[in-house]
């Protein structure tokens, strides 16, 4: 390798990298997608420099979606997901000549998140149903038996996420997918009128400003600020807050597995760097930063 | 070249001379040439780029009535995607229907004021604040949107979010003004003074002069000057992402949020795998933009140009 590793493209870097070939001194890992995982991969690229300094690992986020085209357009060579690949996608991936093969790497509970000043704690599947999905009847705070103030118009303004973020499609499936098939909804999708964010933290941050907001995120984005609805399958029964340890154990109704997708089985730097993560060191990184892990870890 | 009697090497080094000026004559002319039709050459090359990304979903996917009139803009549904950009399109529009009515006085006003009243220094220095005005980022405009534009519209309508028509439409107003400014002060400039001298001559007063005489007789060019702002309002990106709360809606006042024809493509594209149905999609959109855009502004041109013709 004639050229400084770091200038070569990417996609050249892919191809060394899934070869197992070392570039002269120091290899480069690109690392991008989900923006629920990108803190913690940040986290994780970050120790790794202690661990082998000679593996410099580029993280960026913008959402699963954009991992997993990456992934397919063959620009990375591990994309971090916060749902799996579908199989049209794995498809079209290997029509391009990728093999993406899946590694869960822990476990994140999708918090719902209220203005501070909203009194209303629990929500039901249903009722977020309701509130989120498409022929939902609740569009103002009345309507689930909250009155918020600083709310003077009582409208619900719900806060969405971009149509290929993870976190979008993990929603759409286990809230509002779940209740069309109890029939509470007529179909498993959003409602029109939905504020699309670009990102995780940009959900937080306007539910934060906004009293009469509702929204959905990583229970890693959550402030102080906000306050984070506790979650329960049926309307009036016992509900579950969102916790590393209700998603570790399962209690937590909207929890998910977090994914990332290597190019063929992992190989070379990349085997080392994906076996680390999933070491007791790299998992216990996972659980500082308020995820679950993937196996039972006991973090100091 | 008259010298009446030129020596040999004289003669040789005049013909030298003409032949390098021919040269670089020959050169500027054919990079002028190039610069020219570049332009045409460049369309050309867009054009045929996004019908190309495009043309799959157009041939596959598409279907006029749902394309058009499906408010639903779901294309990663796993099972039925949809493809409507009626929300759409009606975001857009109504943005830049706000943003005209917001941006034809302002415009027109400075027009009138800077064509017609403003002397020496003051219309010198109106001109050059006018330039620079439009010479503002469109994302400091989006910035001007989220966080001054957003609480204010909240406090003062008592609307849950100010992220809608509203914001959006203001903005994309005063971003859309200066050029409009610019381009109807040419209409009114091109107004001959006889037609001023001829109404004053009959007693009209000044305000009766520029109302009966000079804006009917500018009135080609001052329509097209709107059309070149509605040009801009549809094609504009990075304010209507940020202030539009960029949420697919048929918007039913100005304190709903809408969502954007090219603000769906800046925040989708780049997410999407190449040669996805979604990325056509998306495609497709770029060329109904395209479409629309152009004939905006080539019946803005028309227009303009039957002014200066007459």
């Amino acid at each position: 390798m004639s050229m400084h590793p770091l200038k070569t493209s990417f996609a050249v870097t892919a191809i060394v990298c899934a070869f197992g070939v070392q570039a002269a001194d120091r290899t480069v890992i690109q690392n991008k997608g989900s923006d629920t995982l990108v803190n913690v991969a940040q986290a994780w690229a970050e120790e790794y420099q202690n661990v082998d300094s000679n593996v410099a690992i580029a993280v960026s986020g913008g959402g699963s979606g954009t991992g997993i085209a990456a992934m397919i357009n063959g620009t990375v060579d591990i994309a971090n997901a916060s749902r799996s690949m579908k199989e049209k996608e794995v498809k079209t991936a290997k029509s391009m000549g990728q093999n993406p093969i899946e590694h869960v790497v822990g476990y994140d509970a999708l918090a719902v998140f209220v203005h501070g000043d909203n009194p209303n704690g629990t929500l039901s599947i249903e009722q977020m149903a309701q509130i989120f999905g498409r022929g939902g009847k609740s569009t103002a705070w009345s309507d689930v038996g909250a009155k918020v103030p600083g709310c003077g118009s009582d409208e619900i303004v719900v806060v969405s996420r971009q149509n290929n973020s993870g976190t979008y499609a993990y929603f759409r499936k286990a809230v509002l997918g779940a209740a069309a098939k109890k029939g509470v909804i007529s179909k498993g999708s959003f409602r029109m009128g939905t504020l699309d964010m670009h990102g995780s933290k940009d959900v937080v941050d306007l539910v934060e400003k906004t009293p009469c907001a509702i929204g959905y995120s990583g229970l890693a984005y959550a402030t102080d600020h906000v306050k984070m609805a506790c979650i329960s399958q049926e309307t009036g029964g016992s509900c579950v807050s969102p916790s590393v340890k209700t998603a570790s154990d399962r209690s937590y109704p909207i929890a998910r597995p977090l994914f990332m997708y290597t190019n063929g089985e992992p190989q070379g730097e990349i085997k080392k760097y994906m076996d680390w993560i999933l070491s007791d060191v790299g998992q216990c990184i996972l659980v500082k930063k308020g995820y679950a892990p993937a196996r039972d870890v006991s973090c100091g | 070249m008259n010298q009446d009697n030129p020596t040999m090497p004289d003669k040789a080094a005049a013909f030298d001379q003409r032949d390098r000026d021919w040269y670089i004559d020959k050169a500027v002319q054919a990079i002028v040439f190039l610069g020219g039709i570049s332009a045409i050459l460049f369309i050309i090359g867009i054009f045929v780029f996004i019908t190309k990304e495009g043309l799959g979903f157009l041939l596959r996917d598409f279907s006029f009535s749902e394309f058009f009139l499906s408010p639903w803009w779901e294309p990663t549904d796993e099972d039925e995607p949809t493809y409507g950009i009626l929300a759409l399109v009606a975001g857009t529009a109504s943005v830049t229907g706000l943003a005209m009515l917001v941006a034809i006085p302002f415009s027109l006003g400075a027009a009138i004021y800077v064509g017609e009243f403003a002397t020496g220094k003051k219309r010198e220095y109106l001109k050059v604040l006018v330039e620079l005005l439009a010479a503002i980022p469109s994302v400091v405009w989006g910035f001007i949107g989220l966080s001054i534009m957003n609480p204010l519209i909240i406090e003062l309508f008592d609307v849950p979010v100010g992220l809608n028509v509203l914001n959006a439409g203001v903005i994309l107003g005063l971003m859309a003004a200066p050029i409009m400014t610019s381009i109807a002060e040419d209409a009114l400039k091109a107004v001959p003074d006889r037609y001023r001298e001829a109404a004053e001559a009959l007693g009209a007063t000044r305000w009766q002069v520029i109302f009966k005489t000079v804006v009917p007789a500018a009135k080609n060019g001052l329509l097209g000057a709107v059309l070149l702002g509605v040009g801009r309002g549809f094609g504009e990106t990075m304010a209507v992402l940020m202030a539009t709360g960029h949420a697919i809606n048929l918007p039913g006042s100005v304190f709903d949020s809408v969502r954007a024809l090219t603000a769906t493509i800046a925040a989708e594209l780049g997410e999407t795998a190449v040669g996805s149905p979604h990325y056509e999609a998306l495609f497709t959109i770029g060329i109904f933009l395209f479409v629309v855009t152009f004939i905006i502004n080539l019946s803005a041109d028309l227009i303009v140009r039957g002014v200066r013709n007459q």
